[in-house]
């Protein structure tokens, strides 16, 4: 090595790398950098969902009648009960973290070890909460009608009450035709997940009961979606609708514009990536802390940097929760 | 390592003995903000959703409702950042580099994006486009 490094002859003065104008180790330093540009990639998902939601500003579906189920508790719908417990998760395991960092800094290798053990406990309840949040989206509950346009129609009782496709899905003997390369697309399969109900027992099933009615994406100037009335109902279903919707996928949800289910796979996702992330980086250095690499090393800096990560990924959640549950 | 924390928020009106009651101290003051946000998310109070304000400036036309919750938003990033992520403690410009640079790029990027929304929205709106068949 000490044949390839030029001297410069300023080794120890300023310009030799002496003066520390920021007072912040490398790692630390650059660590920063990093999190800004992650918040900025942050930034490009929740803008282009702000875009989306202003540019669908009169058919956006409303959060808290999509996300109101709480694990263990399924007859009661209440939303933001378990989305409101996911923040306080993270921002209690935040708490555990940075109690961990203080705890580093006085050199103390049990508490930093038992912090270390909450905050990764926190950790992984809240990717477990995530992955219940995710599994509800998916599998859904009413079920809805596309339309021929891509809209979705919910169906209300006369007191404005959700109706499930399934309770009013009637029996229906006709014969659903497979679907053969010679008619039709030659490139398209058989649907690998048919619904539980075809659009024909949907359709009998609504057209025999009178007492329910469609709802539309479109919102009125309160921002509830508009019910349409008995025959409008008739008339929307019988012209437009095409095809039965059960719970979401990238393509098509019951919950409303297509987008909606997008934005969330991937803004929560994406979070959900980074709070992984962050487990593993916990994991690391909780073992590390265990075995006593950073008292060989006679400095808990590591943990100090893999806490400031933990942070920003509570910090993000903190603004995807405003934008996605609660505004 | 060992390094000084300041130990006073609300610009140094509530001072805290050490750095862990510090901690709890914010933990405590972030959790009654979320408490706040949930509650009004419940609640959804009449008076603050069936008004809008700002309806004369472009992207700002939003609820009382929105703005408190945007409020309540950067309230609890500013403790995250400069507590529990120990910006009060960092060298003047070390902050000033981070979040002055963050904060401009995202206004920025929000600014142009949601105008671009909202002209989408009257295009398709109140154009002659048909997007719906």
């Amino acid at each position: 090595m000490e044949a390839t490094v030029v001297k410069t002859g300023t080794e120890g003065k300023t310009w030799g790398g002496a003066n520390k104008p920021l007072k912040a180790s490398y790692g630390k330093l650059m660590l920063w950098i990093f999190l800004f540009s992650d918040s900025l990639t942050f930034t490009g998902f929740l803008v282009s969902y702000g875009l989306t939601r202003f540019r669908f500003a009169d058919s956006w579906p409303i959060a808290d009648e999509v996300f109101n189920h709480v694990p263990f508790f399924h007859s009661i719908e209440e939303p933001m009960i378990f989305v409101a417990f996911m923040t306080f998760l993270l921002i209690f395991s935040s708490v555990t973290m940075v109690l961990a960092v203080d705890a580093g800094a006085r050199m103390k290798q049990k508490m930093v070890t038992l912090y270390l053990f909450l905050t990764l406990c926190g950790g992984l309840t809240f990717i477990s909460s995530q992955a219940f949040e995710w599994s509800t989206f998916i599998k859904g509950g009413y079920g809805a009608i596309e339309t021929k346009g891509g809209n979705i129609l919910q169906f209300v009782d006369t007191e404005g009450e959700r109706v499930s496709i399934h309770d009013f899905a009637l029996a229906d003997n006709s014969e659903r035709e497979v679907h053969a390369k010679n008619k039709g697309l030659w490139y398209v399969g058989e649907p690998s997940t048919p619904t539980e109900v075809s659009f024909n027992q949907v359709k009998e099933g609504f057209l025999a009961n009178d007492n329910i009615l469609v709802r539309v994406q479109d919102k009125d100037e309160y921002g509830e979606h508009i019910i349409l009335s008995r025959e409008d109902s008739k008339a929307k279903f019988l012209e437009e609708g095409s095809l039965v919707v059960e719970g979401a996928n990238l393509i098509h949800n019951e919950y409303g514009h297509r987008l909606f289910a997008n934005y969330f796979f991937f803004i929560t996702g994406f979070h959900g990536f980074h709070v992984s992330i962050g487990i593993m980086l916990l994991f690391t250095v909780f073992f590390n802390t265990i075995v006593g690499t950073y008292e060989k090393r006679k400095s808990y800096e590591m943990v100090e940097k893999v806490g400031l990560y933990w942070h920003f990924v509570d910090l993000v959640w903190v603004f995807v929760f405003t934008f996605f549950y609660l505004v | 390592m060992a390094q000084e924390h300041n130990l006073a928020i609300f610009r140094g009106k509530l001072k805290f003995k050490d750095n862990q009651s510090k901690i709890w101290g914010v933990f405590i003051l972030l959790s009654i903000v979320t408490a706040i946000e949930v509650g009004l998310g419940m609640l959804r109070p009449e008076a603050l959703i069936h008004t809008k304000w700002f309806s004369f400036i472009p992207i700002l036309e939003m609820t009382p409702l929105t703005f408190i919750f945007i409020l309540l938003t950067i309230v609890k990033a500013y403790y995250i950042t400069w507590d529990f992520m120990h910006m009060r403690d960092e060298v003047k410009f070390l902050r000033r580099i981070i979040v002055w640079s963050a904060v401009f790029y995202i206004i920025y990027f929000v600014v142009l994006v949601l105008l671009e929304g909202q002209y989408m929205y009257d295009v398709l709106t109140n154009g002659f486009i048909k997007f719906d068949f």
